[in-house]
């Protein structure tokens, strides 16, 4: 088995997986589902320990069958979740639809601590549509490890909501990687307050003109969460636009990162591309380590990026307080609105409900 | 555009007489033989006369640079180099010169040329107030000091810094090494094995230094290294301002600059670092050129003490550099001011490291990179906020400008904060030079060389105006010297 990446690897170096590696996993085998899985009255796809489970499933009629694949990619855990695919969900679009939204639920009851590696495809046919609402739960120690590819063709529009809320003794390391050609458009947020450990890594390929895309996320940690963030942007082709705004909210002895790369070619004239990254520390134990890369050989190019690190402003919180807002809701409320402009491309209703249900949930577990 | 072809035909034009310090001094020299071994620092070290307590600290950081690698994470790419085939001292021949009067007027004659003011005589006469007191480093030694007696007066010493080993060994001993430990990077262990020169300066308490400090970096022998070393201490309420200038003859042969300046500021004290780094850069065709590979860090050891860099990277082939602040004392401030401008095909990795550990410690960023013909620029730079630094505060800004098409800009930034009381900005941008910019000077009958001049010195405004007057007007030269013909 390919060995797991170490802070050796600079584009590893906030995340360590020693803990990880100290565990040894067994083949996840299937389970009794002990919690309510979310249903939001759309097509459903659910994966029971990283297997498709029919009974539980609702699924659209896009879904075909799971095929391994070939994958000559350099990523660590690409080459272990490679070498240990055994399901997945394989989505075909045809051109011209619109396929509304699906749901892709990733459940998992580990009684031994246990691995599974999840191998997802979604293609998306010239000028088609589809929402995703993807969302990862369970208990027990395991580990989460799944890769999917994105293929959009022109014109195609993929709108990719993620919620990332693993047992709090789980690891969750994700990678999605995605093609956007001419005109398509790749729009995700993710939502990360779940699992011990965990890391998205998004890499997204801008290959034709007028690409776009965003990648979005909040990270809500407490206790010792450990939240990596991590999104290589590569602008391919010209006039692309790439926004990315990421904000982390850190309590307890809680630690978020977030890595991002907007690399662009030479070919790439008149890129726009745009990263935000803003961490709130809400205790002194927190830490925050952020390493925002622009990497640029094009010259009419406009790239931006800025972050900021800080506390709530006791200002502002004063000024709530004084029309009467307990302190406590004060600081919930200006949490949710320094969240605000993650949560921009989540443009599908219920999703958005869904999410901010979350966001609102979270802050009532505390 | 025709202003393009016209801008090309330009550059080619100026190409060759762009470097005017490339010029060659023909002097006797000695040499040592080339390589590295226990002999060579052995022979260095008994050159200048040293204690036996520095040899054996050479010593042990040769052991420790044998031990290991040359980084690789900077984006810089050259071919290896030949640390066998390289000369590790070379200084004028015959005893060393007591006083100007005796330095060899071939070496004055070429300070000259180059503008640096050697001669205090004309000062020492009243014609003009000193203001600027000079070290001046040829190849491996220290061949002149100025204003020695004046700085003296005030307690303040200035000197090469092999007369302070042997001088003041106290001192030297005391510092030397305490803010750049010898392993700290490869660049640094080999220059603490083979250094052969630099300033030493020391401030005594409560002094303000009476002039601006000066040291001028030259390399004129073939195959040589240049590895030179700076130690600057201002002791409790001093303070100082330090000049630092450095060319180097125009070489078809890449040669190895791997400096190292240590700085330290006690409670209340302030030390001013500027830099105009004006190395042979290369030819058009990336041929040749200096590989500038310098570790330079100040530790604000004290309360209230601050320190600042200011520096105008123009020169050299390939640089690689970081000055930083370890910003210990409560209350303590850190700056960093940066232009870096590549051209042709040079490279330039550099950046700067603020380290927090003081209570309300601040520091702020301001890095300006410009990079036109086929070079590569990179920014790169880490804010460390520690969990005792309760009220820290950084701000960041880092600038990339690209003139032309084949050239590339890079940010890479590392910010990590574990205070939740600390707050740090960072912005960084990518732009071209606005068309509407260049039509509105172009409208106003600037040449399309002298508006793109005048938009870049705007552009570095924020960093320029933070040198010391002689070298801010220096410096504006250069820059628009340096991209002649650079646009497109």
């Amino acid at each position: 088995m390919t060995a797991l990446p170490t802070r050796k690897l600079e584009a590893w170096r906030y995340t360590d997986l020693k803990n990880l590696a100290a565990i040894s996993f067994v083949e996840a085998t299937p389970t009794k589902i002990v919690a309510p899985l979310p249903d939001l009255g759309i097509p459903r796809i659910v994966f029971v320990n990283g297997t498709y489970n029919a009974a539980l499933s609702t699924p659209p009629d896009f879904l075909s069958s799971f095929a391994k694949v070939v994958d000559e990619s350099s990523l660590p855990l690409v080459q272990i979740n490679a070498a240990h695919a055994h399901d997945g969900a394989t989505i075909d679009v045809p051109a011209n639809i619109d396929a509304g939204a699906v749901m892709l639920v990733s459940y998992a009851n580990a009684e031994m601590p246990m691995a599974f590696h999840p191998r997802h495809r979604v293609v998306l046919g010239e000028g088609s549509k589809l929402t995703i609402i993807e969302v990862a739960i369970g208990q027990g120690v395991y580990w989460h490890n799944p890769v999917t590819d994105i293929i959009l063709h022109e014109g195609a529009a993929l709108s990719h909501y993620r919620l990332q809320d693993e047992g709090l003794d789980a690891f969750h390391l994700a990678t999605i990687r995605a093609q956007v050609a001419e005109k398509a458009a790749y729009e995700s947020f993710s939502l990360v307050i779940g699992a011990k450990l965990s890391r998205a890594e998004f890499h997204a390929t801008l290959s034709g003109p007028n690409a776009t895309t965003h990648l979005n996320a909040a990270q809500l940690l407490r206790g010792r969460q450990h939240a990596d963030f991590t999104s290589v942007v590569a602008h391919k082709a010209p006039n692309c636009a790439s926004r990315q705004t990421v904000k982390s909210v850190l309590s307890d002895h809680s630690r978020g990162v977030f890595q991002g790369r907007i690399e662009v070619a030479r070919v790439a004239q008149k890129t726009d591309g745009y990263q935000m990254n803003q961490a709130l520390l809400l205790s002194p134990h927190a830490e925050i380590d952020i390493k925002p890369e622009l990497e640029i050989f094009a010259d009419d190019v406009k790239c931006s990026h800025g972050a900021t690190i800080g506390a709530l402003d006791p200002e502002q919180i004063f000024y709530l307080r004084s029309r009467g807002i307990p302190e406590d809701q004060a600081r919930a409320m200006l949490i949710r609105a320094f969240l605000t402009e993650a949560l921009e491309p989540v443009t599908n209703e219920a999703a958005r409900v869904f999410l901010e249900d979350t966001i609102e949930t979270w802050w009532a577990r505390k | 555009m025709a202003a393009v072809i016209e801008t090309l035909e330009t550059v080619d034009a100026l190409a060759a007489q762009k470097y005017k310090y490339g010029f060659e001094t023909n002097i006797a020299m000695d040499a040592f033989p080339k390589g590295l071994n226990e002999d060579i620092v052995r022979m260095i070290s008994a050159k200048k006369d040293e204690p036996a307590w520095m040899l054996e600290w050479r010593l042990k950081a040769y052991a420790r640079w044998r031990t290991m690698e040359e980084p690789n994470w900077a984006r810089v790419q050259h071919p290896p180099i030949d640390y066998e085939n390289l000369y590790y001292y070379a200084a004028p021949s015959g005893p060393a010169p007591k006083s100007l009067d005796e330095v060899d007027p071939e070496l004055l004659k070429m300070y000259d040329k180059l503008g640096i003011p050697l001669n205090e005589r004309a000062a020492l006469a009243g014609v003009e107030s000193p203001t600027v007191a000079v070290d001046a480093v040829f190849d491996s030694v220290s061949v002149a000091t100025t204003f020695r007696e004046t700085l003296a007066k005030s307690g303040v010493i200035f000197c090469p810094i092999s007369e302070a080993v042997r001088e003041h060994p106290d001192l030297v001993k005391e510092y030397l090494g305490s803010v750049i430990p010898v392993a700290d990077n490869y660049f640094s262990a080999l220059n603490s094995a083979v250094f052969s020169d630099g300033s030493f300066v020391y401030i005594p308490k409560g002094v303000k230094c009476p002039m601006e400090l000066s040291t001028y970096f030259r390399i004129n022998a073939r195959n040589t290294g240049q590895f030179e070393r700076t130690l600057i201490i201002a002791a409790e309420g001093a303070s100082v301002s330090y000049l630092e200038g450095c060319t180097a003859p125009m070489r078809d042969e890449n040669q190895l600059h791997a400096a190292v300046v240590e700085l330290v500021a006690l409670d209340d004290a302030k030390i001013k670092y500027s830099t105009v780094q004006n190395w042979y850069p290369g030819d058009a065709n990336g041929k040749g050129g200096i590989y500038n590979f310098v570790t330079k860090r100040g530790a604000c050891r004290g309360k209230n003490s601050k320190i600042s860099w200011t520096q105008v990277e123009t020169g050299s082939a390939i640089t690689w550099k970081y000055p930083s602040c370890i910003l210990q004392g409560d209350n303590s401030v850190g700056e960093f001011y940066s232009v870096a401008l590549t051209h042709n095909y040079q490279q330039a990795d550099t950046g700067t490291k603020m380290i927090h550990i003081g209570k309300n410690t601040s520091s702020t960023i301001i890095s300006k990179g410009i990079s036109a013909g086929h070079s590569n620029n990179t920014y790169r730079g880490l804010v460390k906020i520690m969990p005792g630094a309760t009220g820290a505060r950084n701000f960041t800004q880092c600038d990339s400008l690209l003139i032309g098409d084949e050239c590339g800009a890079h940010t890479v930034p590392y910010i990590e904060s574990r205070n939740m009381s600390a707050k740090v900005e960072h912005e960084a941008t990518t732009s071209k030079i606005a068309e509407d910019q260049l039509f509105y000077c172009r409208s106003r009958g600037l040449s399309e060389e002298d508006a793109v001049g005048l938009i870049v010195n705007g552009f570095c405004k924020d960093v320029l105006k933070e040198l010391p007057m002689e070298f801010a007007v220096e410096a504006q030269k250069l820059l628009a010297v340096s991209l002649e013909g650079s646009v497109g």
